[in-house]
């Protein structure tokens, strides 16, 4: 059988169940994928070796029987998760050659569920960007292109690398993080579906750490059934994270039952931005008509602060980057700068960060330093935690007037072009996650789901956000957006 | 509030980054760009509004004070730049 690699983790898993294919033919089908696709640059460490010897323990333990729904399901991890032995970078020079002693808690979770592992994913550094061009790998490349225009796109980011890998069927699905976005536009710009979450719902414990209160990892997949699949394995209280939470980890797949009749969607006003592209405005108007068709009671609403969501947000994510990148010294891991004659600990703490991070993250040090330096901490951060608190609060006030979720557009736009925004300042970089941004300064779990094309034929998406722990009532919802637009456009294969 | 070069070399100086003084100008520019979108945040309200420390109203767990892991130094020193005699070895501190 031919294209193994093009399968769901649903089909793959029905089929490894029935013994029509294997877990190493299925991961040989992805290794050789992954070897013909340099040109996407999106796995940066392959792991062949490791891949096929947990594919052959995977197929005894489905010959065994009662083998979990991942088992044998060949993934692709961001290099943002620490796996054991395996270089795990985030994507940056300062952690060059580091291969962690441990395991993060979410791969070894998808590990003890017989999940294989091809490689880790190009993203951009420490998760900061939106494009993917950060990378000190270079930039990872969408599938995707403007009909037959050569020209090179982002895949988005920071989980850039996850999301070029499942749309180009490099692997069954891939582990992405989101900390204001990062997951859901990526998935967004490439076709897939990817879900952020619950704060709290999976383990951050090995996952480098970028802004701690907002970071949420969650799956990357071609579908939202996958998603349901991938999610639960990946969810769970782990007394390794503070902030996890014990909650029973509900079965996520069996909630997608198709029927929405009676819930209650919002559309946010505050989310129809000037200058909106009519196509987008065509797209989230579509998307509600779709709900609205299966029964949902589609009713505006008003989330009154999402305009200082980013603002905000840019005040606290640099804030606990500052405090988190604090870590990369030169002293315990990565890269060390050379010092020169009479050069003391403070000159090597300077050159080896100066060398190590790249211009985006060492950017966001030294603005998360500025709003907590004395003197400023109350202005910024506590007021921008203020702002944080009303922003909740907006989407509670709505859950508690009996909206069950809320549908907006993931993204201001379809992919652009790798190198367009060069030129701009950093702040327009940021408008990329105008609209996703508000679901982790609350906390909420979100969705994109593809739902069209825009005229150059690229892929555009939805974004459902849901209510605190009903992730399953979420996908659910999802699962009618995605069976009532039927998106199943593929990149044309160029690589 | 703008900043300027001194106060960038400053910022530069507490986290710990080498920058050059050609940069500094750049980088004041940039600082200025963001630091005027966070200014947005000034027309809130926040009177009587609770700065936010958990998302989720949660309390964190706790468990007993007791020792739960060590004896692995190897594997804590194996990914050091400069690991001597089972410690960090980094240039002198003290005169």
């Amino acid at each position: 059988m031919s294209d193994l690699n093009k399968l769901t983790i649903a089909q793959g898993r029905d089929k490894l169940r029935a013994g029509e294919i294997t877990s190493v033919e299925l991961t040989q089908a992805c290794l050789t994928e992954i070897e013909g696709a340099g040109a996407l640059n999106a796995f940066v460490h392959n792991t062949p070796e490791i891949a096929l010897e947990q594919a052959k323990a995977a197929d005894q333990r489905i010959k065994a029987g009662e083998a979990p729904d991942m088992c044998g399901i060949p993934l692709g991890i961001k290099d943002l998760f620490c796996t054991k032995a395996v270089p795990s970078q985030a994507a940056s020079a300062i952690l060059e050659g580091f291969k962690p002693e441990y395991e993060s808690t979410i791969t070894q979770q998808l590990w003890d569920a017989g999940s294989v592992m091809l490689g880790k994913l190009n993203m951009d550094e420490f998760a900061m960007g939106s494009s993917n061009e950060t990378s000190t790998y270079g930039n990872a490349i969408n599938p995707w292109r403007r009909g037959n225009d050569a020209a090179a796109l982002t895949p988005g980011g920071s989980s850039g690398g996850s999301a070029a890998a499942v749309a180009a069927d490099l692997c069954l699905a891939a582990t992405g993080t989101d900390t204001g976005g990062s997951i859901r536009q990526p998935a967004a710009f490439t076709g897939i579906t990817g879900i952020k979450p619950t704060y709290g719902r999976c383990s951050r414990w090995g996952v480098v750490a970028f802004a701690s209160s907002l970071d949420q990892a969650g799956p990357m997949t071609k579908d939202v059934r996958d998603a349901a699949i991938m999610l639960e394995a990946m969810c769970g209280h782990d007394a390794k994270d503070s902030t996890s939470v014990d909650l029973a980890v509900p079965n996520f797949e069996a909630a997608l039952t198709g029927d929405i009749r009676g819930k209650k969607i919002g559309i946010p006003k505050e989310y129809r931005m000037d200058g909106m592209p009519t196509e987008i405005a065509k797209l989230w108007d579509d998307g509600a008509e779709m709900l609205r068709d299966a029964g949902a009671e589609v009713v505006d609403i008003s989330l009154p602060h999402t305009k200082y969501a980013l603002p905000a947000y840019y005040v606290i994510a640099p804030a606990e980057a500052s405090s988190n990148l604090a870590r990369y010294d030169g002293v315990r891991f990565g890269h060390r700068a050379k010092l020169a004659q009479g050069d003391g600990i403070t000159e090597m703490y300077e050159k080896t960060r100066a060398e190590g991070f790249g211009p985006e993250v060492q950017r966001r040090i030294m603005v998360g330093t500025y709003v907590l330096s004395a003197g400023f901490y109350d202005a910024y951060y506590n007021r921008a935690r203020r702002v944080r608190t009303l922003i909740k609060k907006d989407f509670e006030d709505v859950f508690a007037a009996g909206v069950d979720a809320i549908l907006t557009p993931a993204t201001p736009s379809s992919a652009f072009g790798l190198g367009e925004m060069k030129d701009a300042d950093p702040v327009k970089m940021y408008l990329n996650d105008v609209f996703t941004v508000t679901v982790n300064l609350a906390g909420l779990p979100g969705i994109a789901v593809p739902t069209g094309t825009d005229k150059q034929g690229l892929p555009l998406g939805l974004q459902l956000i849901g209510r605190p722990w009903e992730e399953g009532e979420l996908l659910n919802t999802a699962y009618v957006l995605e069976q009532s637009a039927g998106f199943v456009a593929k990149p044309a294969k160029w690589w | 509030m703008s900043i300027d070069t001194e106060t960038a070399a400053r910022v530069a100086k507490l986290a710990r980054i080498k920058v050059e003084e050609e940069a500094l100008p750049a980088l004041a520019a940039e600082f200025n760009t963001i630091l005027g979108f966070i200014e947005e945040l000034n027309e809130v309200d926040v009177d009587g509004v609770e700065p936010m420390t958990s998302v989720t109203p949660m309390r964190l767990k706790r468990r007993v004070d007791e020792v739960t892991d060590g004896n692995q130094q190897d594997k804590i020193l194996a990914n050091a730049p400069d690991a001597r005699e089972g410690f960090f070895a980094v240039p002198k501190v003290v005169e």
